[in-house]
């Protein structure tokens, strides 16, 4: 192989490698955004469901927040790795372990946003003939968005983080440039892999808050000053 | 459930509990780096925290360290330490990477428990004309202690099941139980790994809760109680 100095040296920053493996690494980042994206999506669609049907029937909230809890302290490795018997070395297991675990935050922090809507406005809203349905919609869960976008957050933050862990079943995104590069210790890829994780993680989180704030314009107008 | 039985008999199987790549080699190896990881983190972070908070300055870099914390995959700076000359350290890897997983949790809550003290219960101290020291010591902390304990527990349940992540890099602790039966398709050892983690972060979380109980001064209580009431009027 006729590799240029750095790769030879395996030095840690290695412009040829980006290069070379540009490819190697757009297919690994893809990956990992499409897990992440995928696993938050299902995850949410999940959590909101379940945090309503927790608000209409208190009886439910032990159970659901005990066992969403519970599930967040099984070890991703062996989340992972008892996840295999039901779905093969696939990327529905790695998603649905971050689903699982995405959960926790999702559904803490759509009770909190849902419970952090004024009593009055509700009241109001209802006294205009808002029915259940438009209430919701219309009023509390835009009410409820910050809290709620925090969450979303939060949980796609972590599950960038934790999707490089399904590496164990080959199907962890920059994880498994990672775990390629241990035995061999090439360092530009691991490095280049790990750094690239975090801008992802970054990335998403910048770009969730200017959706936040694109959804919510209410909550600028009290703190800019002369905005209106 | 045939797994289960599979994996009570893996775990009531004496030989698996001896040896080098034993259960209890492995255990002791998870207490010691979680252990380790956690205390150092929590002196590092806890009085930083609380110090923050009772200045009631840098909450935007006590809140934001958290949030940066949870991007940092731990299993690639666990990779990133292996492939330098940290890897012959024994297990320093490991406990680094938990100590910098364990330390932003465990900052934010002991800003955010100080911060939430009642600041009526702190201007009522302030006028008895207290010091900040006194401050500190006989009203914040035993107020801010619920909070800052809560943080305290999650970050070690969390230190637990995280410490497992090793076993991905070849670092000992019990997730070398769940590679191992990954590695060779014994379902059984892996879900006792995974029992074993969760039983030891459930165990840790009990001491925890026992320990903040032993611990809680009385006269902590009772100012509670007193502020409370101060609180309520």
């Amino acid at each position: 192989m006729s590799a240029p100095n750095c790769l030879v040296t395996n030095d840690w920053i290695c412009g040829e490698y980006l290069r070379t493996r540009s490819q190697e690494l757009t297919e690994a980042t893809l990956q990992h955004v499409g897990i992440t994206v995928v696993s938050v999506l299902i995850a949410l669609a999940v959590a909101v469901p379940l945090a309503l049907l927790v608000r209409a029937r208190p009886r439910f909230a032990g159970p659901v927040l005990g066992l969403t809890t519970l599930l967040y302290t099984v070890p991703s490795l062996a989340m992972f790795s008892l996840l295999l018997p039901l779905f093969g070395l696939s990327s529905a297991l790695v998603v649905t372990g971050l689903v699982l675990y995405a959960l926790t935050i999702l559904v803490r922090n759509t009770l909190a946003g849902l419970a952090a809507v004024p009593a009055e406005t509700r009241e109001a809203a209802r006294g205009m003939g808002y029915g259940s349905l438009r209430l919701l919609w219309q009023v509390e869960l835009p009410l409820a968005l910050p809290v709620l976008m925090a969450g979303i957050r939060m949980a796609t933050v972590s599950t960038i983080a934790l999707t490089t862990v399904g590496s164990v079943v080959g199907r962890g995104g920059l994880g498994n440039l990672i775990e390629d590069a241990l035995p061999t210790f090439f360092k530009a890829q691991m490095l280049a892999a790990s750094v690239l994780c975090v801008l992802l993680a970054v990335a998403a989180d910048l770009s969730l808050l200017g959706l936040q704030r694109l959804l919510t314009p209410w909550t600028r107008i009290r703190t800019a000053p002369g905005g209106g | 459930m045939g797994v289960v039985t599979d994996a009570w008999g893996w775990l009531t199987t004496g030989a698996h509990w001896t040896g080098e790549e034993g259960i209890g080699q492995r255990l002791a190896e998870h207490v010691y780096v979680s252990g380790a990881a956690l205390l150092i983190a929590a002196a590092l972070a806890l009085p930083l925290g609380l110090w923050l908070g009772h200045l009631g300055r840098g909450g935007a870099l006590a809140v934001n360290v958290s949030n940066v914390g949870r991007a940092i995959p731990v299993f690639a700076v666990l990779a990133l330490f292996m492939v330098s000359p940290l890897r012959n350290a024994g297990y320093v890897p490991t406990v680094v990477a938990l100590v910098l997983f364990a330390t932003p949790p465990l900052l934010t809550n002991a800003y955010v428990g100080m911060r939430e003290v009642d600041a009526a219960a702190v201007r009522a101290a302030r006028g008895m004309g207290m010091t900040g020291g006194q401050l500190f010591r006989q009203v914040e902390l035993p107020l801010a202690r619920p909070v800052v304990m809560t943080g305290v527990r999650s970050a070690a349940v969390q230190v637990v099941a995280t410490a497992t992540v090793a076993a991905m890099v070849g670092q000992g602790g019990l997730g070398r139980i769940i590679t191992a039966g990954f590695a060779t398709y014994d379902t059984a050892q892996v879900v006792a790994g995974a029992v074993l983690v969760a039983l030891l972060a459930l165990l840790v979380e009990g001491v925890l809760v026992g320990a903040d109980r032993l611990l809680s001064p009385r006269f902590g209580q009772r100012l509670d109680q007193r502020f409370d009431q101060l609180g309520k009027r």
